[in-house]
């Protein structure tokens, strides 16, 4: 790697030296995990029932998470797309707050919200004998609350970079505003939405604060990798780091197939997202 | 449900939270210098200890600070065997108290130090105040109807557990297993779950949140609470006065207005 411009000047020298420091915090941390990692035993350590099982929990509860996020953050990011929407900078703020707020403070508030003393829960086990909580669907709906913004903020984007001039000859050729939405603006924007998906699925993989605040934790039902990692920690370290390593190539590989879909899969979206119309 | 009900029950909620907050204040300082400390004590001393021992430990620490003005008690509580693990990855911390012998052990293997066992506590079946589960006796922590919260095997309120659960013959069937006992507290206190299995000290520092059934005689299990000053204590002198503190006669009536048992 080199830096091209005005050679060696000592601003030039800081910069790429504060740069090092920089890649340094966020690669070295993953050196020392793959340098842990006994490699021998990993077949074994991740063959384990119980990391199969809170696998299997969090491919299931985040896999469900991503796909009612792509069901309500979609509409969403439409309507957050529109200039012409009177109140959109309260709308994208109020959607922005999950998305700076500490995940176990998601937990306390869905806790308020759907414990068995919540505003809402108490409704539920009083009338239909419902509770959420210590349930996997209380694992999904922490996953949503925290992961739903990157979907929505990422489609918006997507929305916004779109050629609307396409969307506008569709309209003017008689499409109502649903079928603009579903022929010609969401296949111009999929790379978006696929990557809002990415970073929503991985972000609803790692959740930790909200889970165990608001579901609790239980083998099969509510321990999903992460909190098993944190279990394991104290007891069996070396499958905290298996599981630990498990996770990392899992998100990388979402990283990998994401780019591949971008550079490969479709070529006009550089085009598209640079807001110029392809061919 | 009425927009009234619905405040009111935000209330009820928001109000078991803050009261969780509440520490307990501090007595006069006034007989909490351990005899035999020469000088004024100095710097942060580092105490990590179980969940279990939250209250008597804060209350010590403000204690040993009043009587120390240039003394920082900082004080960290989860579940001893992560207390464990974080002393074997070398956390700076000057006094260690466990929840069992075990996870002292695990520690005191590792860095060395010499144990004393500072207190005992016993097991009880604990229901949110009003025992909305109708819960009676130890076999309902087997009906699947009900929502349980128990300590996970791993850590030493959970193991305890089982050796209670095994003696009276039932095959539990929680719903969360947590981290540590202030955990499941939490759990009853905030009607969540309608049973679990917590310390006596812990039911009776949520006293009147939860209430709590003694364990028949011929499966209640006591568990001892040792405590030490590790070996690379940055503060030696310090830690040794909390110790000393946590075994004279200030600790002795803390810990057993507590409720805990003492040696």
């Amino acid at each position: 790697m080199s830096v091209r411009g005005r050679g060696a000047s000592p601003g030039g020298v800081l910069l790429v030296a504060l740069a090092s420091v920089g890649t340094a915090v966020l690669v070295l941390p993953l050196v020392a995990l793959l340098l842990a990692t006994p490699w021998s035993a990993l077949p074994t350590l991740v063959g384990d029932p119980t990391v199969l099982q809170a696998l299997r929990l969090s491919l299931l509860t985040a896999g469900t998470a991503t796909l009612v996020a792509l069901a309500l953050g979609v509409p969403l990011a439409w309507v957050l797309a529109h200039d012409d929407l009177r109140g959109a900078w309260l709308l994208r703020s109020l959607v922005t707050v999950p998305l700076v707020l500490p995940p176990v403070v998601g937990g306390v508030a869905l806790l308020l919200l759907l414990g068995r003393r919540g505003l809402v829960g108490g409704a539920l086990d009083t009338w239909f004998g419902v509770t959420v909580p210590f349930t996997s669907v209380a694992v999904v709906l922490a996953q949503l609350f925290v992961s739903l913004p990157f979907l929505v903020l990422s489609v918006e984007g997507a929305l916004r970079g779109a050629s609307r001039r396409r969307a506008l000859a569709a309209q003017t050729l008689g499409a109502s505003p649903a079928y603009v939405l579903r022929r010609v603006t969401l296949p111009s924007v999929a790379p978006g939405v696929a990557a809002g998906a990415a970073l929503c699925f991985t972000r609803a993989l790692g959740e930790f604060g909200a889970t165990v605040t608001f579901a609790g934790s239980f083998p099969g039902t509510t321990r999903t990798m992460p909190l098993a990692v944190s279990q394991a920690m104290d007891s069996a370290p070396e499958q905290a780091v298996a599981m630990s390593v498990l996770l990392l190539l899992l998100s990388v590989a979402v990283l990998v197939a994401l780019r591949g879909r971008w550079l490969g899969g479709l070529p006009g979206a550089h085009a598209v997202r640079s807001g110029r119309t392809p061919r | 449900m009425s927009g009234r009900a619905r405040a009111a029950g935000l209330g009820l909620v928001l109000g078991i939270a803050v009261a969780g907050c509440a520490v307990p204040a501090p007595a006069a300082p006034r007989d909490v210098t351990p005899a035999g400390t020469p000088v004024a004590l100095e710097g942060t001393l580092v105490v990590l200890a179980a969940a279990s021992l939250t209250d008597v430990v804060t209350d010590l620490a403000a204690r040993l600070e009043s009587a120390h003005p240039g003394l920082t008690v900082e004080t960290a509580f989860g579940a001893s065997s992560t207390l464990a693990a974080q002393v074997l990855t070398g956390a700076p911390a000057d006094v260690l108290l466990t929840a069992s012998r075990e996870t002292m052990t695990v520690a005191t293997d590792a860095v060395g130090g010499e144990p004393v066992v500072v207190a005992r506590n016993r097991l009880q079946l604990a229901v949110p105040a009003g025992n909305p589960g109708g819960v009676t006796s130890l076999a309902d922590l087997a009906d699947p109807t009900l929502t349980i919260a128990l300590c996970a095997p791993e850590v030493p309120c959970g193991a305890l557990g089982a050796q209670v659960l095994a003696r009276a013959g039932v095959s539990a069937a929680p719903d969360s297993l947590e981290r540590d006992v202030r955990g499941v507290l939490t759990r009853l206190r905030l009607d969540e779950a309608d049973a679990g299995l917590v310390y006596r000290t812990d039911v009776a520092a949520a006293a009147g949140q939860v209430e709590g059934i003694a364990l028949p005689a011929d499966v209640d299990v006591p568990t001892d609470h040792p405590a030490v000053v590790l070996p690379d204590a940055p503060h030696p002198e310090a830690a040794a006065a909390y110790l000393a503190l946590l075994r004279g006669p200030t600790g002795r009536t803390v810990l057993a207005e507590a409720g805990f048992d003492l040696p």
